[in-house]
C-alpha cells in the first residue's frame, strides 16, 4: 500500500523529455499549471489534456504510472467536486429538501476536477522525467537570485535531493518494522481511526531513531567525500541551453498562445 | 617492499620512500558527559597505538567490536582528531585543520552501510559527487566517473538507480565514488558486514584488484578472517591496543594466541591446527583450502598412504 506513492519518483527512460534541461521542465510545469486556471471553456481543457498526453507519449512514461499518482488525491478531489456541486448558487436543475444542484455548480465541479487531475498529472510527469538531482540543480539555478538576500539556496536544494533519495529507503524500512511488529502480533488493521493512529506510534519511534542514525552516517560519508557546501563546487552535469531547450520553450509559447486564442474565440461565439 | 609494489608505485608516480600513513602513540578517549556537561566517565577506545602503512600496501585490521579498529579508521580520514599522539596521512598531520580537505582527498573512506553513503539517485551522479566537491572541471568529472566505474566493474549500471542494486553492487558504487576522487589510499570500515557471502566476495575481489592494478593503498577493517588472507600485513587489535602484527601467515601461525582472544582463524588454518593437535605433522600458517590440500597430500605421500586407517 505504501508503495503506491509515486510522486517524486524518477522513471528511467531515454526520451527527449528526459534529456531536457530541468529549468525548462520546471518553468514549463509552472506555466502549464497557471494556464489551467486561465480559461473557462471545455474545448480549452480538451486542448490542454491533448497537449499533456502528447508530452506523456514523448516522455515514454507509461500512462498507468501517472494515473497511479492520482490515487493519493482521490479524496481531495471528491471533496472539491461535492462542495462545488452542492454549494454553488445559480440556475437550479434538481432539488430534494435542502439539497440542490445547479447548472453552475456542475460546471464548476467539472472544471475543478479536470484542473486538479491535469495539475497532478502535469507535475508528476516532471518528477518522473527528472532525476531529483537535476530537479534540485534546476531549482537552485532558478532560485539563484535569492542568494543575494541570504537565502541558503544550495543547502535547501541539497536537503530536498537527499530527502527524495531517502523516500524509498525509509518506505522499505517502515515496511520492515511493520512486518516485525506484526510477527509479534501487533494489530494495525482493526479499531477506529484513533485506535489505528495509536498503533502507528510503535512504528514511528523506531523509524525516527533509524532516520537520525542514517542522517548521521550520511553526514559523515558526505564529509569524508569532501562536501563543504556550495562554495567552489563544480557540476558534473552543468545546466546549459541547447537547441532542444529553445524548441521546448517555443512549443510552450505556441501552446499558450493557441490555448488563449481558442478561449477568446470560443467565448466570443458563445457570449 | 616487493617488486609488485614497486611497479605499482612507479606506475602511479608515488614516492614510495614516504609512508602513506604513520600513526604514533595514538590515544583516543570518548568522554561521556552528564546533563551539566561534567565528564562522567572516560572510555579509552585507542590506547597508545603505533602503526606504519607503506604506499601500495594492502593492510587489514582485525578485531572484535569495540576493539578500537573503527576508531583508528576515522582518525585517518580526520573525522576524529587524536586525544594524544599524532596521525600523519600522506605526510600531513591530521590536526592541521586547514588541510583537512587534502587529507580527506588523499585518504578516501568507505563505510559499512552502503545505503547511508550513496547520495544521488543515479549511480553515475553519485560517483561524480566527490569530484564535484573538489571542484574538478566538468569534462574531467565525466572521465573520472567512467574510469572509476570501470575499475569496479559497474560501468554498465551507470544510469541505474542505486535502490535497485544488490548490496555488493551498492558497495562497489560507493568504492567507485571514492576512487573518482583519486585518493592514494582507501580506508574500508567493515565494508562487507552487511552483505551476503556473494556480495562479500565481490567487494573483496574489487578491493584487491584496485590494490594490485591501480596501486592504491588499502586499509581494510573487518572481522571476517577469510578476507585478510591476501593482505600484505595483518594487524590484530584488542581492547584498543595492537596485539599482533605481521603477514597473514605469521599471524595465523599463532592460532592459540588468537583463540585466547576469542578470534577466529580461516577455516583451512583451523582444520590444519586441529589435525596437528591430533599428531598429524602439518606445517604452520596454512591459509587457503588449496594450501591445505597440498600439505595434506604431501603428508599422505610421506607415509605411503598408511598413516590413516
Amino acid at each position: 500500500m505504501i508503495r503506491d506513492i509515486t510522486i517524486g519518483q524518477y522513471y528511467p527512460a531515454d526520451s527527449a523529455i528526459h534529456r531536457l534541461d530541468p529549468r525548462v521542465k520546471l518553468s514549463g510545469t509552472m506555466l502549464y499549471i497557471i494556464s489551467l486556471f486561465l480559461f473557462d471553456t471545455f474545448i480549452c481543457y480538451g486542448a490542454a489534456a491533448l497537449f499533456l498526453f502528447a508530452v506523456i507519449r514523448v516522455s515514454k512514461v507509461p500512462v498507468r504510472y501517472i494515473v497511479r499518482g492520482l490515487k493519493s488525491i482521490l479524496i481531495l478531489l471528491l471533496f472539491a467536486v461535492v462542495f462545488n456541486i452542492f454549494l454553488t448558487p445559480g440556475e437550479e436543475l434538481f432539488r430534494a429538501g435542502f439539497i440542490r444542484i445547479t447548472k453552475e455548480g456542475l460546471r464548476l465541479a467539472a472544471f475543478m476536477a479536470i484542473r486538479m487531475i491535469l495539475l497532478i498529472m502535469g507535475s508528476s510527469i516532471m518528477t518522473f522525467t527528472t532525476t531529483p538531482n537535476q530537479l534540485t540543480d534546476g531549482l537552485e539555478n532558478l532560485l539563484g537570485p535569492l542568494k543575494r538576500i541570504r537565502v541558503p539556496v544550495h543547502e535547501i536544494a541539497m536537503m530536498m535531493s537527499i530527502a527524495l533519495r531517502f523516500i524509498p529507503i525509509l518506505l522499505e524500512e517502515t515496511d520492515k518494522i511493520m512486518k516485525a511488529q506484526q510477527a509479534r502480533c501487533a494489530d494495525f488493521e482493526s479499531g477506529g481511526l484513533i485506535q489505528k493512529a495509536k498503533s502507528l506510534i510503535p512504528i514511528l519511534v523506531p523509524l525516527f531513531v533509524s532516520a537520525f542514525r542514517r542522517a548521521n552516517d550520511l553526514a559523515m560519508a558526505m564529509e569524508a567525500r569532501c562536501y563543504r557546501g556550495g562554495e567552489g563546487r563544480t557540476k558534473m552535469k552543468p545546466l546549459c541551453y541547447h537547441g532542444a531547450e529553445y524548441a521546448a520553450y517555443g512549443i510552450l509559447a505556441a501552446y499558450l498562445v493557441l490555448i488563449i486564442g481558442i478561449n477568446l474565440v470560443v467565448n466570443r461565439i458563445l457570449g | 617492499m616487493t617488486s609488485r609494489e614497486r611497479d605499482a608505485c612507479s606506475r602511479r608516480g608515488i614516492d614510495c620512500s614516504m609512508k602513506m600513513i604513520e600513526i604514533k602513540d595514538l590515544i583516543f578517549e570518548y568522554m561521556r558527559r552528564d546533563d551539566e556537561g561534567n565528564v562522567e566517565s572516560v572510555n579509552r577506545a585507542v590506547d597508545d597505538v603505533d602503526l606504519d602503512i607503506e604506499a601500495g600496501d594492502f593492510v587489514a585490521i582485525l578485531g572484535h567490536n569495540g576493539s578500537g579498529k573503527s576508531t583508528i579508521a576515522k582518525h585517518i580520514n580526520a573525522i576524529l582528531i587524536p586525544t594524544g599522539g599524532t596521525v600523519w596521512v600522506n605526510g600531513i598531520d591530521t590536526r592541521q585543520e586547514e588541510r583537512i580537505w587534502d587529507i580527506r582527498q588523499s585518504a578516501g573512506m568507505v563505510f559499512q552501510n552502503p545505503d547511508n553513503q550513496i547520495i544521488a539517485t543515479v549511480v553515475e551522479e553519485d560517483v561524480g559527487f566527490g569530484p564535484e566537491n573538489l571542484g574538478v572541471p566538468t569534462e574531467d568529472i565525466w572521465k573520472r566517473v567512467e574510469e572509476s566505474l570501470r575499475a569496479v566493474g559497474m560501468l554498465e549500471y551507470r544510469r541505474h538507480s542505486p535502490n535497485k542494486l544488490s548490496g555488493g553492487q551498492k558497495q562497489r558504487v560507493a568504492i567507485a565514488g571514492i576512487m573518482a576522487m583519486k585518493p592514494k589510499c582507501i580506508v574500508l570500515d567493515e565494508p562487507t558486514a552487511m552483505l551476503d557471502p556473494n556480495g562479500r566476495r565481490e567487494v573483496i575481489r574489487t578491493v584487491r584488484e584496485l590494490n594490485q592494478r591501480e596501486g592504491v593503498t588499502v586499509l581494510l577493517i573487518t572481522h571476517y578472517m577469510d578476507e585478510v588472507i591476501h593482505a600484505d600485513k595483518v594487524i590484530v587489535m584488542d581492547e584498543g591496543k595492537v596485539v599482533m602484527q605481521g603477514t597473514p601467515r605469521e599471524v595465523f601461525s599463532r592460532v592459540d594466541e588468537l583463540k585466547a582472544r576469542r578470534l577466529d582463524v580461516p577455516q583451512a588454518t583451523e582444520l590444519a591446527w586441529e589435525l596437528k593437535k591430533e599428531g598429524i605433522p602439518l606445517p604452520d600458517g596454512i591459509l587457503t583450502a588449496k594450501e591445505f590440500a597440498d600439505a595434506f597430500a604431501d603428508y599422505m605421500r610421506q607415509c605411503g598412504g598408511q598413516g590413516i586407517r
